[in-house]
């Protein structure tokens, strides 16, 4: 599984350099902000350290953990989505 | 593992890539951002845990309850932030969210670690490994956005510098590199944890210690850096916790974050290295920069430069941070419309960097219902700028400064910038004299051709639009 797992984050590498390839600079704050958002699957990291935690400590630090990638995620997405909804074309 | 599994991951990792292929044009940008929500919805859907086994298929417990808790309290915390900020604190707002994921990237990645490293089985070097990346580069993501988030809320924006500062960082990561190499090969070691606490403390004082030199100005690349390492770290959580979303996202935002972060480095004309270690051998250049200044400074008043805008052909308006500040961009606007209903072709030049993060002004124009086809890029109007007959310079200061292309031992010497003095007559609306963000004088200022407005962007605006009306 490990050689896979690298061979997809390789994969990955590349494939994010080529997506952004051509972006207008009028693009690159909500660029930033989207991808953002994206890491904030950070979410999912935190709820199954959390759903398996056994100690208190690890309650702890896995709650704290939730609450950060929640807000980065959704935070991120309505930020994003507040920016752009505002690029229109001349009337 | 339930065999359609992969194929959903699989699909999720389309739909980020789609994502953000369509953030990067102005048609589909909306939609983009919405198809990688509905990517992370489907991931969410389909979690699993590392035995394959979906998250949601076991019993609820205190921890589900508490993970129902927690999930609530961001979910507020991120929809009072996104809704409520300002549109000219953007910035600080996206340095927010991206340091909470590095926090909680951080967080989980010490929490298996410790977890690892404290089983019977115990933790492979791999894992352990990719475990204290996540730990080092999460949590100087965290600090180090909240000293960027400081910086962009106009607290000690200035670099701060001492000397030997370079080399007393170097020692603290190196001792960041041999925590983590020592831990790697003895992870189950008695003195683990303490070592592993004092990994993580050092990792946090070096995000403040990194970012503290590095000027306000910078703060776009800073962010966008920091906001790679972010993607990293999850992609590094997402090896140890197997899970593929995670790498596929986690990498994804941290080579096309990466490639940004040059691309911002690229149109300041900068080498990134030069932004991140810049500030510790500029003191010299900007001080004799600041003393050469000829000639004087020529001020002018609103009803004059309405005469001038009104009767103009051609008016390009440089927007700037001082913009922003003024929440001007809606008297902008009006200005603009009342200009163009006297035929007057009105277009924006807007620098790549203008503002506190590329792309800063597009938003706020775009806010003020400005259509983006008026806004011109910098290289796109350069070589006709010489053919505009006013342009007005609306508290923008480093981005048209000649010095950029004149004065060879300024700081900001090679940076492309717009080239406003080119234009027969230039108006600079500014509150005072005071220096710009980066601290150098502006040669512009002193030229011939330019008259300067002083006052608040906005409320000198708002004289012009009456002004312009009136004539």
């Amino acid at each position: 599984m490990d050689t896979n797992i690298l061979f997809i984050f390789i994969l990955a590498v590349y494939v994010g350099f080529e997506v952004i390839s051509k972006v207008p600079s009028m693009l690159h704050t909500p660029l930033m902000s989207g991808t953002n958002a994206i890491h904030g699957i950070i979410l999912f990291g935190g709820i199954l350290v959390l759903a398996d935690a056994t100690t208190l400590l690890a309650q702890v630090l896995g709650f704290v953990a939730v609450v950060f990638g929640s807000a980065n995620v959704f935070g991120g997405f309505m930020v994003t989505d507040r920016m752009l909804q505002m690029f229109k074309k001349k009337k | 593992m339930n065999p359609t599994f992969p194929l959903i991951i699989i699909g999720v990792a389309v739909l980020f890539i789609n994502g953000i292929k369509f953030l990067s044009s102005p048609k589909t940008a909306r939609k983009g951002n919405l198809v990688a929500a509905a990517g992370m919805l489907i991931a969410f859907i389909f979690l699993l845990k590392t035995d394959g086994s979906s998250v949601w298929s076991h019993g609820w417990s205190i921890n589900y309850t508490l993970i129902v808790i927690a999930t609530i309290i961001g979910l507020v915390i991120g929809a009072v932030g996104a809704y409520s900020v300002k549109m000219t604190a953007m910035p600080q707002m996206v340095a927010m969210f991206n340091g909470l994921g590095g926090g909680a990237a951080a967080l989980v990645a010490s929490l298996e670690f410790i977890r690892g490293s404290h089983s019977d089985a115990g933790i492979t070097a791999f894992i352990a490994g990719s475990m204290l990346f996540a730990t080092l580069i999460g949590s100087l993501s965290f600090s180090g956005s909240a000293i960027a988030y400081l910086k962009l809320e106009g607290k000690f924006e200035k670099p701060m510098t001492f000397p030997g500062q370079n080399i007393l960082n170097g020692l603290i990561l190196l001792v960041i590199l041999g925590l983590c190499v020592f831990l790697t090969a003895n992870a189950s070691s008695a003195n683990a944890t303490a070592a592993f606490i004092l990994m993580f403390s050092l990792a946090l004082f070096f995000g403040v210690a990194m970012v503290m030199p590095i000027g306000g100005a910078d703060m776009p690349v800073v962010i966008s850096l920091l906001n790679s390492f972010t993607g990293l770290a999850v992609a590094a959580d997402g090896f140890a916790i197997n899970n593929l979303a995670m790498v596929v996202a986690g990498t994804l935002v941290g080579s096309s974050g990466t490639l940004l972060t040059l691309l911002m480095c690229k149109a300041m004309n900068r080498p990134v290295t030069n932004v991140l270690f810049g500030a510790f051998g500029s003191g010299g250049g900007a001080a004799a920069a600041a003393g050469g200044v000829a000639g004087t400074v020529k001020p002018i008043q609103a009803d004059e430069v309405a005469l001038l805008l009104a009767y103009a052909q051609r008016v390009v308006i440089v927007p700037g941070y001082g913009m922003a500040v003024a929440q001007a961009q809606h008297s902008v606007r009006e200005l603009s419309d009342e200009l163009g209903k006297r035929g007057v072709e009105v277009q924006f030049a807007i620098h790549p960097v203008a503002g506190r993060m590329p792309g800063h002004m597009n938003v706020l124009l775009a806010e003020a219902n400005v259509p983006y086809d008026q806004l011109i890029e910098m290289e796109a109007i350069n070589p006709s700028m010489d053919r505009v007959d006013v342009c007005l310079v609306i508290g923008a200061n480093d981005v048209v400064n000649p010095a950029a292309r004149e004065d060879k031992s300024s700081p900001i010497y090679g940076m492309p910038i717009i080239d406003a003095d080119h234009c027969k007559t230039v108006i600079v609306m500014k509150r005072s004299m005071a220096a710009g963000f980066a601290g150098i004088e502006n040669l512009l200022f002193y030229k011939d051709n330019t008259r300067m407005l002083f006052g608040d962007a906005k409320a000198s605006l708002n004289a012009l639009v009456a002004a312009v009306k009136a004539s």
